[in-house]
């Protein structure tokens, strides 16, 4: 049965930049597999409605902080995939010169501060980027998002205390995949989970299924509008799947495959493209955002491939001011 | 010139900046009723509790949240209350502070000031004690000022506020209440520039924090016996004034560098090593021995470098020459 009142044309954006970050992950996991990843790649296959239908919310000038498994919500707060994976490769043109990788991919000109490779620690600095917007009097918003393993760390009760204390207008998005790394977080986390401790400190909190790309954006459209009027802090728990293992290398045998299969059956892109089917969108016009991304990305891949490496003297700029390092110190 | 103490210095520098520059904010636990040493008293007052910000006792959020508030344009003055303290907040500092402008390609700044208050203070025992500055100054991307006179504790903070990079600034506690004059006006000091507190030719003392002060009584016993050593407050840790420090060395032909910290691995020793490595001179260095700060008087004073101690460092060093 059609959904009422569908806003068919956003939807279909929704479902491209699906297919973007889907066609960009795997061609960083091509990458791994020829030996151009040299680090490791951290893939959200199965996640994109969250990065979507979250990110897709902010303002350009709204601030994003992210997690190493961030490529998702760096692409969709509109960062460029070629310099994307350029950096991946730790190529000339990267978003970091090639000093990040895919741990550290930011993009400040979108208002993207950054994955983070210690998990937790997004959630104290995105307090402090919030603390800034409300001394500057500015109507920006942070978002947050970490995964469920981090709700475990410190940070997680600092930083959402301090976000409540001071009223800041942060959105912290628990992207639950169910694993902290390859230890499933229910067996290591006690009480109710992320929503009832985001609670327990006054937050209000909502929960999601993060596979229902509607559901994820009407939720977040409400709570950042919420936070931009002065509310303070939302916490949104979205619930989704990791298809993939905790790195590209991980085959991720710790699960059994009728359970990877049924969540297969759930993922958020085929669950966006019967909406758009029942909704009239022609099986060809599916298959064409499909296959505009796989092409999209094909050529940042092939271009990324063929970019230089940065020159050794660039290992020490960027450093600090006072005190900077030189090649006379190799 | 005015009589300031090192405490009042630094709120001084604090307070102009703050008139100077409106990103400037101060954040830390107990702010807003002046700090836990005073060193805030009067500022919230002057500028409201927004940009003297109390803050819970978290911290990780409050280096945390200084980290996202430079990044996004402001300047925090982060108060962590005791070094020791600090230490709850290494990641923010270490992975976070430290590396954001680098690891993300020179897309942003970090400028934040960590104010740490560190060392002795009678009985104060092993968690509120430490001298831990040679740690900071083994990672990349940060500046450490370590200040021993209240005309640098007002210069050099007024220079770390104004800095682009990250400083973790290590007041002494035990100098809160020295007094000294202060330039007035606008003073600002450059990282890296050390003081010749007393000029000599016999040997070279390197110290930084309180303990020039311990130095420089150790100089005046060394004076009385006819022994003129040159004594070098070395301000800043990264960078450190090298040029200066081996530049006297290598004239007195004899290096004695003295810190409050346990010796092994700590600063002396990269000191030592760099001027073993570039010019001709008897180095020793004398730090604490590598045991934790006892709370009992006797305990405390057994690990502390005293002035005996360093006289009989640097006769060693003179002696030895002579025979040698």
């Amino acid at each position: 049965m059609p959904i009422p009142n569908l806003d068919l044309s956003r939807l279909r954006d929704q479902h491209r930049m699906m297919w973007r970050i889907r066609a960009l992950e795997e061609a960083a996991l091509r990458g791994l597999d020829e030996k151009i990843v040299l680090g490791a790649i951290h893939p959200s296959i199965g996640q994109e409605a969250v990065a979507v239908g979250v990110v897709g919310n902010l303002r350009r000038d709204d601030i994003l902080l992210s997690t190493h498994r961030g490529h998702g919500h760096t692409l969709a707060k509109g960062a460029n995939p070629d310099a994307m994976l350029c950096e991946l490769f730790g190529r000339i043109g990267g978003n970091c010169g090639g000093k990040g990788g895919s741990m550290h991919i930011a993009d400040f000109s979108v208002g993207m501060l950054g994955a983070n490779g210690v998990v937790g620690a997004n959630i104290v600095i995105a307090a402090g980027a919030a603390h800034a917007i409300k001394l500057k009097r500015e109507d920006r918003v942070v978002c947050c998002i970490f995964g469920d393993g981090a709700i475990n760390r410190g940070p997680f009760l600092e930083g959402l205390n301090w976000a409540q204390v001071f009223g800041l207008p942060v959105l912290f998005v628990c992207e639950d995949n169910g694993f902290a790394a390859t230890t499933r977080t229910a067996t290591m986390t006690a009480g109710g989970g992320p929503s009832v401790r985001a609670r327990a400190m006054g937050l209000m909190a909502e929960e999601v299924d993060g596979n229902d790309i509607l559901a994820v954006d009407s939720m977040a459209r409400r709570l950042v509008a919420e936070i931009r009027a002065g509310g303070g802090p939302r916490f949104l728990h979205a619930h989704t799947y990791r298809l993939t293992g905790h790195t590209g290398a991980d085959p991720a045998t710790y699960r059994p495959a009728a359970e990877v299969a049924a969540a297969r059956a759930l993922e958020p892109i085929a669950r966006t493209a019967a909406v758009l089917a029942e909704a009239g969108l022609s099986a060809d016009d599916l298959a064409a955002d499909r296959a505009a991304a796989e092409q999209e990305m094909l050529t940042a891949f092939l271009a990324a491939r063929a970019a230089p490496f940065p020159d050794p003297a660039v290992a020490f700029t960027d450093v600090q001011d006072a005190g900077a390092p030189s090649l006379e110190h190799v | 010139m005015a009589m300031m103490t090192y405490l009042d210095a630094a709120r001084a520098a604090l307070a102009e900046e703050m008139r100077r520059d409106p990103t400037v904010w101060a954040v830390g636990e107990d702010l807003g009723r002046g700090g836990v040493f005073s060193q805030y008293r009067g500022l919230v007052e002057e500028f409201g509790p927004e940009r003297i910000s109390d803050a819970p006792i978290s911290e990780a959020a409050i280096l945390g949240a200084a980290v996202g508030a430079a990044m996004m344009g402001t300047r925090p003055v982060v108060e962590m209350r005791f070094s020791d303290f600090a230490l709850c907040a290494v990641d923010e500092l270490v992975n976070q502070a430290a590396k954001a402008r680098y690891m993300f390609g020179g897309q942003t700044r970090v400028p934040l000031v960590v104010r740490e208050p560190m060392g002795m203070w009678r009985s104060s025992a092993a968690q509120h004690s430490q001298s831990l500055e040679a740690w900071y100054a083994h990672i990349p991307g940060l500046v450490v000022v370590c200040p021993s006179t209240p005309a640098d504790n007002k210069a050099l903070l007024k220079a770390a506020i104004r800095s682009d990079d990250p400083v973790v600034y290590l007041e002494h506690k035990h100098l809160w209440p020295l007094e000294g004059e202060v330039p007035d006006g606008d003073h600002v000091l450059p990282f890296g520039q050390a003081a010749i507190v007393t000029p000599g030719s016999d040997l070279t003392i390197v110290s930084w924090s309180a303990q020039v002060h311990v130095c420089a009584d150790a100089v005046a016993t060394l004076a009385r016996q006819g022994v003129k050593a040159e004594l070098i407050d070395l301000r800043t840790l990264w960078p450190w004034d090298k040029e200066t420090v081996l530049a006297s060395a290598a004239r007195t032909g004899r290096l004695l560098i003295v810190h409050e910290a346990v010796q092994a691995g700590g600063f002396g020793a990269e000191i030592a090593a760099t001027a073993a490595e570039h010019i001709t001179a008897r180095i020793r260095r004398l730090g604490a021995p590598r045991a934790p700060i006892g709370y009992a008087p006797p305990l405390e004073d057994a690990v502390r470098v005293q002035a005996p101690a360093i006289v009989a460092a640097a006769l060693g060093l003179v002696n030895g020459r002579q025979l040698g």
